[in-house]
């Protein structure tokens, strides 16, 4: 029976740092410690004393790739804490940058990360441009990236650490010249989406396991700033209640905190808003994936990947949509009312998955506590669970170290971890 | 070109957002075929597994340094490299990673137990407090543009 120890410093082609250590004994994995292992930042700590219209700005330097989505969650949770009510123009525009972010960062994704895997590469720029399918996938890879980039700095001024956006309103709105433009681009990357969900479709790669879904799941059509928190096993709740439900756990190895669900492991990102909420997605989107749907709900986690590329579908229709049928003029940034004591919390889905701002007011408009519940947190301890069952599989046809780590990497992967985002807090409760 | 004749290119992120390799790969979607032609990426995490650690004529330092391993890896890269850029204002600056070393003593006696259980240095750096520095890029993140005429000003350089 095989004994090893296996570690995997890096973590490679996610965001961020990660690093792994796995025991086997007789045959058996005996411990996995997924760590994340970027020095903590500590956002929530320097957020005290900070002036309320300083703090999405602040938190979006959590993690750059999930900045447009740090800024959103970030002005929903001090909007609620000053008593504003959003313009409809304005969730219009927020719609439209956490679109774009959807399609560059799931492009990114799925493209650079884990598509070399499905091709046998190491990286995708090495798929081979003589080959006609691999050549048009990387024409399409940097293409639809770059019409996400597009639309968020249409709308947001920059897809990295938007601009646009504030507590109140936007300072700046799309001409329509820029909003034509945006609207061609988005038909014209359509017919790469679609080969993208094609590959992921029929990608070799399966993992099925059990767990519990959770998601934010909007009231009418698929989104991922508004409605209530859903749960595989049929439970709601509101975003306010958000604490309640879930738990904190220490993972003393780990530069980061991992939650629990009624005490056991869940998943949040891509998976789980598709499995809750596929019949909700764009009509136009529906009328293309046809037959795809019918995967859904599904418990293999590598579909995790094909519910990223059918949000890039969604997010194109539904922008095309917003963009076709608004004019968007100037408007006046609105302004609260700050009391003592006031609380606010935002929520809402970032591309991997739920993501929860809370702040506290304090006396002139200060902050004086501040909470942050990022997607991967929340997905640790399934990682974790999910690599022991892996590599148990693994073990009963072979002890090669090196096929071993590359299937746990490729797993991973599947679940697109932010480590960047995982890494900020300080409350940890450290076990003695 | 053979891939012994192209320019080296390490990247590498330390504490930080990594704003600035998203960029990098955004400033990709209209180079990378010429990029393709004229650079190995031969350490750059964010883009391939098979990573060679050697010798770079480039090497791009995202973050600060937050931990003495940091400093050590850094100083490592730089005795490695031909060109050494620090790009993003965290390897710039040292800002914002390294808010903690502007914290109250309050803010400092809350997350002092922190910075010893993870071994990080009592005050984070910027690169060039450690080592030398031939080009800065700053911003948070980076401008494209001004990442673009660095590049290929380097380009012209490290080819004349």
């Amino acid at each position: 029976m095989h004994s090893f120890d296996l570690s995997l410093e890096h973590i490679t082609k996610v965001e961020g740092n990660a690093s792994l250590k796995l025991k086997v004994e007789d045959g058996k994995v005996t411990d996995v410690k997924f760590a994340i292992v970027e020095y903590k930042r500590f956002f929530t700590e320097a957020l005290k004393n900070k002036a309320i219209n300083a703090v999405p700005g602040h938190l979006a330097r959590i993690c750059g790739t999930c900045s447009n989505a740090h800024i959103i969650c970030s002005i929903e949770a001090c909007e609620d804490a000053l008593g504003i009510t959003p313009s409809e123009q304005t969730k219009l525009l927020r719609s439209l940058v956490v679109h774009g972010l959807i399609i560059r960062d799931h492009a990114l994704h799925l493209y650079l990360f884990s598509m070399p895997d499905i091709f046998g590469k190491d990286a995708f720029l090495d798929l081979d441009e003589s080959d006609s399918v691999q050549h048009q996938l990387l024409h399409d890879g940097f293409d639809t990236k770059s019409v996400g980039n597009f639309l968020a700095t249409l709308v947001a001024g920059r897809s990295v650490h938007a601009t646009y956006p504030v507590v109140g309103g936007f300072l700046k709105f799309p001409d329509q010249a820029g909003v034509d433009e945006a609207i061609a681009k988005l038909k014209n990357i359509r017919p790469a989406v679609l080969r993208l969900v094609e590959v992921f479709k029929n990608a070799p790669f399966h993992f099925d396991r059990q767990t519990k879904f959770m998601a934010l799941v909007p009231e009418k059509s698929f989104g991922y700033i508004n409605g209530q928190i859903e749960t595989s096993v049929g439970e709601k709740f509101a975003e306010k209640d958000f604490r309640g439900h879930l738990e904190h756990t220490v993972l003393p190895y780990s530069e980061a905190s991992a939650y629990t669900y009624h005490g056991e492991s869940y998943m949040v990102g891509a998976l789980a808003r598709v499995n809750l909420a596929k019949d909700k997605l764009h009509p136009e989107t529906k009328k293309s994936l046809g037959e795809t749907l019918d995967l859904f709900p599904s418990t293999d986690i590598y579909h995790n990947n094909l519910a990223q590329a059918i949000e890039i579908l969604h997010s194109v229709d539904e922008s095309i949509d917003i963009l076709s049928n608004n004019k968007f003029v100037t408007e006046p940034i609105l302004k609260g009312e700050a009391k003592d004591g006031a609380v606010g919390v935002g929520v809402i889905e970032a591309p991997r998955g739920t993501l929860y701002h809370k702040i506290v007011l304090g006396a002139d408009n200060k902050v004086k506590e501040g909470e942050v519940v990022v997607p991967t947190g929340q997905n640790q301890v399934n990682i974790e669970k999910d690599i022991a069952t892996l590599v148990n599989g693994l073990l009963e046809k072979t002890d090669d170290k090196e096929l071993i780590s590359l299937e746990i990497e490729k797993l991973i992967r599947a679940y697109d971890p932010c480590m960047s985002c995982a890494s900020h807090f300080l409350k940890v409760e450290w076990e003695e | 070109m053979e891939n012994s004749e192209k320019i080296k290119i390490g990247w590498f992120s330390f504490s930080c957002c990594e704003d600035n390799t998203v960029v990098m790969t955004e400033v990709m979607n209209d180079h990378w075929q010429e990029w393709k032609k004229i650079f190995d990426f031969r350490h750059v995490r964010v883009l391939k597994s098979k990573n060679i650690y050697d010798a770079f004529d480039i090497a791009f330092i995202e973050g600060a340094m937050a931990g003495a391993d940091q400093e050590e890896s850094v100083k490592d890269i730089r005795s490695r490299s031909k060109k050494l850029v620090a790009v993003g204002a965290c390897a710039v600056t040292g800002l914002p990673s390294g808010q903690r070393n502007n914290f109250t003593p309050e803010q400092r006696e809350a997350i002092d137990f922190l910075v010893t259980r993870f071994g990080a240095l009592p005050s984070v750096k910027k690169v060039s407090d450690v080592v030398k520095v031939d080009v800065e890029i700053p911003g948070c993140p980076m401008s494209p543009e001004v990442f673009l005429e660095k590049v290929n000003s380097l380009v012209t350089e490290l080819r004349s």
